[in-house]
């Protein structure tokens, strides 16, 4: 009953008055009562962050003997890693997260990627995007088939949505899906004659012989009309939660409108740019650092923004791939292989744990003797995720030809 | 322009009267407009200001038979449309050197010069070297790398809406996404112009076979699909064959044993990654083995194996190309080619055959029912509906077999046939979002000197040109299409378009009768009469339920 009091008291009551109520957002405030459905934030750091110094290996005498330049110093510098369990620590800039792992909503899964061996941007990100790695055919992605496979009839435009201009792979495929650069421009756009054309378009779209376009047609005008009651121009984060001002961080603000917004989202998806640093990384502080303070930041207003609600949201962060191991000549780092992926929030999540087997740094240890090797394929924590937050038992379709190796727990 | 459509007009007058129609043809000797704009909206993108009258006039049978020879069709003013653009007609090497090489210079010069400057200060969200702020030398050159994508999507555009040579246009468009690659994937792009000029446009209306073997040896396809890297694991082998007589399998290679890496410079590998970065090991890529029977051919339930996979991609080890940095041209490189003997679909390839082993891969699947079957029916999902009548795939299959693929006969069948004129067929289609801006531009007479906000809208309508990632292409059926933000966007594009708010775009304006026939519902004929100036009625025309399908 909790959705639908907050509902009530956000929007319906406004919208009601206004004697509307679209018939989609009616089914939703009746399944209310009985299901209160789970939702997957996505984040994807576009470009291959360099996970070893997202979340630092400060143990491995490796680590800084292959990067003499751009190392994050131990835990005992001041300047240096934030201690998690005596091996890892994550980079200072990581700061915000420190309390979310404290807290144990915060899991890390390292060592983490691709079984394809690709050092392409645009190839591994289709890779990651369709979760068919090596399969370059496959026309949908792992979250659209995620809503494939978990279809209902209280489904909403809202049901997936991406902060985004273009629909990302991941959300491509048989299921409707949104994206959407600025909510508040949801709409259609003519100036002075906004309304009398809407109303026209409309009414067109209501008495289209056409079943499929005038569904579509009458599901894009309520909910335009939902979002306009919403008035995203004037929302406030609660809670003292403060958003970084970056395309980022309004994508994740925004994300946090449609949650409490109660319009049925179920699948969110951002990104963030900046990783590639082939050139000047920085250490403990530098290029790196500050894309990592927008990443963090933003994750953090996003969790304290939603309060009691992250326990039915799990933020899954991912990144095509890691970098080598070792420093180039430029003070950067190229594409490597394995990286680290960040679970956040749900209340099943098990946090304060970095999980998968560490493979070490040592020149035999790596991938093609320079990459962090990968010992757990990102489908799996995809898998978990799906099966442990969104509670799909079988997850075949939506990751074919995978088969499932023993779960690595950091969903209880 | 009116001038130059009549002299179009005399010329498909006269051809009409040596393509005279059989009574029991299929194709309507007295069609009614809806007939009229059904073809044109199927073999074209949409009717124009007084088209379906010219069609009348010439006859809908005629017209349909001159489309399908646009060699035969005079197309003055698109050559006056094109002046402007200056990489149309250039090679690969001449647009790698003189756009994209430049940019790469520029852009190394610059780091040399950031190499040695002190590391950003903490928590600034600095971003990374990609978006920090360039040398004016580095935009200079960036804006010339970015010349030929931006020309080659305007021409597409222009083309598509102003040459008299519609079922080319719809042709061109059609094969380029069957055999799509992706101008984001490092080096294709410098291969693009090229690519859609001398491997897809020149074979539209020919031969399948011809147009296969363009696009396999296209370095776009090339590198798209990874083949110029994909290697023979024992090689390499000596460059002249000598060792290559039937005793080759289990040979040791050159330095003693089998399965070897190499000791000897191959082709650089991805550009997307950095020079430093030491190269990964290397061997047979299955990538474009794969796709080639998958989607350019037989289709997935075309009835291959993983083992025929294997063998295809080992038949086109060492299919190359020189130097892929500056716009090098396909290369056979038989160092790289496994000699062995291989087996697909059942067929041997002898050893030995070098480049021929992938020519005979191509004669195989060529010619291949499964082949026939797969192309009639993308070509009849195109042209009549997304789940076209068997039968009619089946006709036109036949065909295919028959004409050893010839494309313009597969097509004919498909355009002539009663399917295509049944009723269900009409306005069966969902537009693309490139046929909805495109028909747009039509069906309102607009005049485009500068395509380029063209190009942000199709895509902001989630169909960027050139830039379909993956090889499937764009998908060609309604739910690929249809969802309400993508509604939205199209009422919005309509809005934008009549509005005249689009830098180099002088909007016409739009009447019902013209556009959609009359063949409206009472609800959007109220709203268009109650509209209060041409520009609202022309945008509630084009932003309709109707107008959305073609």
């Amino acid at each position: 009953m909790f959705s639908r009091r907050v509902f009530m008291k956000n929007g319906g009551v406004a919208l009601l008055s206004l004697g509307f109520a679209p018939a989609f957002l009616a089914r939703t405030v009746e399944a209310a009562g009985a299901v209160r459905r789970k939702i997957l934030i996505t984040v994807f750091q576009r470009g291959a962050v360099d996970g070893l110094n997202m979340v630092v290996p400060f143990g491995e005498r490796e680590y800084y003997s292959a990067r003499p330049s751009i190392a994050v110093p131990r835990p005992t510098d001041p300047e240096g890693a934030l201690d998690l369990d005596g091996f890892f620590g994550l980079h200072p800039r990581l700061a915000p997260f420190k309390p979310l792992w404290d807290a144990r909503q915060l899991a890390i899964v390292h060592a983490s990627g691709s079984p394809d061996g690709t050092r392409s941007h645009f190839d591994a990100q289709d890779y990651m995007e369709s979760a068919t790695p090596g399969v370059k055919s496959t026309q949908d992605g792992w979250l659209n088939r995620y809503l494939h496979a978990r279809e209902h009839a209280d489904a909403t435009p809202f049901r997936a949505v991406a902060l985004a201009s273009q629909l990302p792979r991941s959300l491509q495929g048989l299921e409707p899906a949104l994206a959407i650069g600025q909510i508040g421009q949801f709409g259609i756009r003519a100036g002075q004659a906004t309304d009398m054309l809407q109303a026209s378009f409309e009414s067109q779209y209501a008495a289209a012989a056409d079943k499929v376009l005038g569904r579509t047609g009458g599901e894009a005008f309520d909910a335009v009309k939902m979002l306009k009651s919403a008035d995203p121009a004037k929302y406030q984060p609660e809670n003292g939660a403060e958003y970084p001002r970056s395309p980022y961080g309004d994508a994740l603000r925004q994300i946090a409108q449609l949650v409490k917004a109660d319009v049925g989202l179920e699948v969110a998806f951002a990104e963030a740019g900046g990783w590639d640093t082939h050139v000047n990384q920085g250490a403990a502080v530098g290029q790196l650092a500050g894309r990592l303070d927008d990443f963090s930041r933003g994750i953090a207003a996003l969790v304290r923004d939603l309060g009691d609600r992250m326990a039915d949201i799990v933020v899954l962060t991912m990144s095509e791939f890691g970098r080598a191991v070792a420093e180039n000549g430029n003070r950067g780092t190229d594409h490597g292989h394995g990286n680290a992926m960040f679970i956040i929030g749900g209340q099943n999540v098990r946090g304060g744990k970095v999980y998968g087997r560490w493979p070490g740094l040592a020149r035999e240890q790596r991938y093609d003797g320079r990459d962090l090797a990968v010992t757990t394929d990102f489908r799996s924590v995809f898998a978990e995720v799906v099966r442990g937050h969104l509670g799909v038992a079988d997850t075949k379709t939506i990751f074919p030809g995978f088969t499932e190796p023993q779960k690595l727990g950091f969903i209880a | 322009m009116k001038a130059l459509a009549r002299i179009g007009l005399v010329a498909l007058l006269a051809a009409s009267t040596v393509a005279a129609t059989p009574s029991t043809s299929p194709v309507p000797s007295n069609p009614d407009d809806k007939t009229i704009l059904h073809v044109l909206n199927r073999i074209g993108f949409g009717a124009r200001p007084g088209d379906v009258e010219r069609v009348r006039q010439i006859g809908l049978s005629a017209y349909i038979e001159q489309q399908l020879h646009p060699e035969r069709i005079r197309d003055e003013q698109m050559a006056a449309r094109l002046a402007g653009f200056e990489t149309l007609n250039k090679s690969s090497r001449d647009i790698a050197q003189n756009y994209y090489l430049p940019a790469q210079q520029a852009r190394q010069r610059a780091q040399l010069a950031k190499k040695n400057a002190p590391p950003a200060a903490a928590g600034s969200g600095q971003p990374d070297a990609a978006q920090q702020p360039r040398t004016p030398e580095e935009m200079q050159f960036a804006r010339k790398m970015r010349e030929p994508l931006m020309e080659l999507s305007e021409q597409k555009i222009i083309r598509a809406a102003y040459s008299e040579r519609q079922l080319e246009e719809v042709m061109t468009d059609f094969w380029f996404n069957h055999f799509n690659v992706f101008a984001g994937k490092g080096q294709t792009r410098e291969y693009l112009t090229e690519y859609e000029r001398e491997a897809i446009r020149a074979h539209v209306l020919g031969k399948f076979r011809d147009l296969l073997e363009a696009t396999a040896k296209s370095p776009a396809m090339l590198f798209y699909l990874d083949n110029w890297q994909s290697v023979d694991p024992n090689g390499p082998h000596p460059a002249n064959g000598e060792m290559f007589g039937g005793r080759v399998f289990g040979t040791p290679g050159r330095n003693g044993r089998i399965g070897a890496r190499f000791p000897m410079p191959i082709p650089q590998r991805n550009p997307n990654q950095n020079p430093n970065a030491k190269q990964a090991k290397r061997g047979l890529n299955e990538n474009y083995g794969r796709e080639l029977m998958e989607l350019h051919t037989l289709g997935v339930d075309g009835g291959y194996t993983q083992e025929d996979v294997v063998d295809v991609a080992r038949a086109f080890t060492g299919w190359t190309m020189n130097q892929p940095r500056q716009g090098g041209s396909f290369r056979f490189e038989p160092r790289f080619h496994d000699p062995r003997e291989k087996v697909v679909l059942g067929r041997r390839i002898k050893a030995g055959g070098g480049e021929s082993d992938g020519e005979q891969v191509l004669d195989i699947l060529a010619a291949h029912p499964s082949t026939a079957r797969f192309i009639s029916t993308k070509l009849a999902r195109r042209f009549v509906s997304d789940t076209p009548p068997p039968a009619l795939v089946e006709r036109a299959a036949q065909r295919f077999r028959e004409t050893k693929g010839d494309i313009r006969e597969v097509v004919k069948t498909i355009i002539t046939s009663p399917e295509f004129f049944a009723a269900d067929a009409y306005r069966a289609k969902v537009k693309t979002p490139f046929e909805f801006i495109v028909s747009s531009i039509r069906a309102t007479g607009t005049d485009v000197t500068d395509a380029t906000p063209l190009v942000q809208s199709v895509r902001q309508l989630g169909m960027p040109l050139y830039m379909c990632q993956p090889p499937t292409g764009y998908a060609d059926r309604a739910d690929a299409w249809v969802n309400t933000g993508a509604l939205l966007n199209r009422m919005n594009f309509a809005l934008q378009l009549v509005g005249g708010r689009m830098r180099g775009i002088e909007p016409g304006t739009a009447t019902v009768g013209a556009v959609l026939a009359n063949d409206i519902s009472p609800a959007t004929a109220e709203t268009i009469a109650k509209a209060t100036d041409p520009k609202q009625v022309a945008a509630l025309t084009l932003g309709s339920p109707e107008f959305q399908r073609r």
